[in-house]
């Protein structure tokens, strides 16, 4: 985050830090610290997750829609990014503050989920050229403490994969118009195909070396870092054997800060992002798969944000 | 190459609490009645209505005879007069620096209440004050003395000793003020050759020791060439910190974050044993998985307790 004052000699002991691969609180330069997750936490959503990832506080909601499609892609539904960066996590966010932050948020991870190879549109379809389910992703950030876009982008697939989309129980044409009815059953629904859905990954460059997930106080000590956006795994996502596995792909790279970079060490940032997104996406495709398992079972005790 | 990831489940957040035994002291929230007004006299964090106390703030109640206080949990560092603080430059101004130190207004550090390099009793020049971005610039944190408190509650601070000043290498932690225990001496030496200030305003300040030693020597140095505009070359003087001495700080670091999870009071015997038990998880980043933040905060607590004891 801007604004954060740092001296000149603690910038050389993180940058130090950096060049040994041990930084300030002991992990490696690969390392990601600890987070917290958990979804449906928002009752009036379709599906809702909040990630905690130290001092980073992420909820995450999604809304559903019918909305008729775009005459060039009858077959497609729609999905919508929505950043609201509050003014609990800085001050500077206060009025417009955080539209330029919000802005580069929401426009990555449209890009990101843009590729039908990571978010299949075809599911939101109920009729062809008629109507379709439109996906309203709804993001607010809370609390800053470094590595937001990766905090937003694992809270935004754990929403997804408990979003449920009510199925259509009647249609009634007249004329041209078609009349849908829903139905009431709040279990009556499916869920989404989220696998293969892009996680983002932050990398950061500092001399030589790449460093993910870093905190407020390396993030001012960067002058350049990458966002790689990588699609998923979705065998990681079901307990059925049936999926068929399918690689990591690069769906998205955005560049920020003063810095350049040389288009080798490009090369090299692009695979560690891919290696560190396999990582995140097997450990948050074993927790949801675990609170789902959960929750089959009893109904869910809801944590929220007190206690 | 890979690297390690832990993404814990809500349901099964760890509870931090390592008060047992000694049972959860009363726990006031804003607008509760704390007790009648006839016997009692309302005194910080309180206001009365209806003819009862009430707490204005969420926190304890503490009573003293008649004397009816509730001390907040989480507030703003509330200075007072010789407290040992850690702040931030945030702005060179006439004649004075602007200090953040977790107060509710930001506390100011006068040119005549540093000890200005070369001579300890010179007048202080016009051209000290152009030069003030030579002693302090924006962003270095020091350490100081609360010398005096403004009308407005705003903190005068001082530096004239030679224990306070800038800070160099290391890193600074933030916790609630209300966690640092008021002690006769702040400044501390840990056996693992590290040297700790516990600020009272909640930032806590390590750093090596022997550094500090050395860029004290060079301070004067230091601001000669930084004259040549070369701020890097000059800091670049500065050694590297051993990897020793950073794995110990970073076990501090964490050991500081396992202590504050469970509201435990932070003074120099604590930060040793905490140091000391958390030597049982050899490698440093396992100490930032909340199970082993409780673990060694409950050892810590266990031999406080034993200590209490004898």
């Amino acid at each position: 985050m801007a604004g954060m004052l740092l001296s000149n000699a603690e910038r050389f002991y993180i940058w130090d830090g950096v060049e040994e691969n041990f930084r300030s609180d002991g992990r490696s330069n690969k390392d990601y610290r600890p987070m917290e997750l958990e979804t449906d936490v928002v009752s009036s959503a379709s599906g809702s997750a909040r990630l905690r990832l130290a001092n980073t506080d992420v909820l995450v909601c999604v809304k559903t829609e019918i909305d008729t499609p775009k005459s060039d892609k009858p077959g497609l539904g729609s999905i919508e990014f929505f950043v609201d960066c509050s003014a609990n996590a800085t001050p500077e966010f206060e009025g417009r503050g955080g539209e330029q932050l919000a802005n580069r948020i929401s426009n990555l991870l449209q890009r990101a989920y843009h590729s039908s190879q990571a978010f299949n549109l075809k599911q939101l379809c109920i009729f062809e050229g008629k109507q379709c389910w439109k996906l309203y992703v709804d993001i607010l950030i809370l609390e800053c403490g470094g590595n937001l876009c990766d905090a937003v982008s694992l809270a935004v697939k754990a929403a997804l994969f408990n979003t449920r989309i009510p199925f259509v129980k009647a249609a009634l044409m007249d004329g041209g118009n078609i009349d849908l009815q829903l139905s009431d059953d709040p279990f009556d629904s499916k869920r989404l195909e989220v696998g293969t859905a892009p996680l983002l990954v932050t990398l950061c460059r500092m001399d030589e070396e790449n460093i993910v997930d870093p905190t407020a106080e390396e993030e001012t000590c960067i002058a350049v870092s990458i966002v790689v956006g990588v699609s998923g795994n979705p065998a990681l996502y079901t307990s059925s054997e049936d999926t068929t596995p399918s690689d990591h792909k690069c769906t998205t790279i955005s560049m920020s800060g003063n810095g350049g970079i040389l288009p080798d060490a490009m090369k090299i940032v692009i695979a560690e992002g891919i290696t560190a997104a396999k990582c995140l996406d097997e450990a948050l495709g074993r927790t949801l798969l675990q609170e789902r398992n959960r929750t089959n079972l009893q109904k869910k005790d809801s944590y929220g944000f007190l206690k | 190459m890979s690297g390690h990831v832990s993404i814990t489940l809500a349901s099964e957040r760890v509870n931090h609490s390592v008060a047992a035994n000694n049972e959860i002291p009363r726990f006031f929230t804003p607008g509760e009645v704390v007790c009648d007004l006839h016997d009692f006299m309302r005194g910080h964090g309180t206001y009365v209505e209806d003819d009862k106390i009430k707490s204005s703030v969420a926190g304890v109640m503490q009573r003293v005879n008649k004397l009816i206080c509730v001390h907040p949990l989480k507030s703003r560092y509330v200075g007072e007069i010789g407290d040992v603080v850690v702040g931030r430059v945030l702005e060179v101004q006439q004649k004075r620096w602007r200090i953040e130190t977790n107060s509710r207004l930001d506390s100011i550090l006068m040119l005549s209440a540093v000890n200005l390099p070369g001579g300890e009793l010179r007048r202080r020049s016009a051209e000290d004050e152009m030069a003030m971005r030579q002693i302090l610039e924006e962003g270095d944190l020091i350490s100081a003395e609360v010398q005096s408190i403004y009308s407005d509650g705003s903190l005068a601070l001082h530096t004239r000793s030679l224990k306070y000043g800038k800070l160099w290498q290391g890193v600074m932690v933030k916790v609630f003020p209300s966690l640092i225990a008021r002690r006769k001496n702040h400044f501390h030496i840990l056996p693992c050759g590290i040297s700790v200030i516990l600020g009272n305003n909640g930032f806590i300040w390590m750093g090596p020791q022997a550094q500090n030693l050395v860029s004290r020597e060079k301070d004067d140095n230091l601001v000669s060439a930084s004259e040549n505009e070369d701020n890097y070359d000059c800091y670049k003087g500065l050694q590297t910190v051993t990897r020793s001495n950073r794995e110990a700080i970073a076990r501090l670091k964490n050991c500081i974050a396992a202590l504050v999870a469970s509201k435990m009071m932070l003074d120099v015997t604590t930060l040793i044993f905490a140091y000391e038990e958390s030597f049982k998880y050899e490698e440093v980043k396992e100490l930032l998985d909340p199970e082993a933040m409780l673990d060694v905060a409950f050892l810590t607590q266990h031999r406080l307790n034993t200590i209490m004891d004898e």
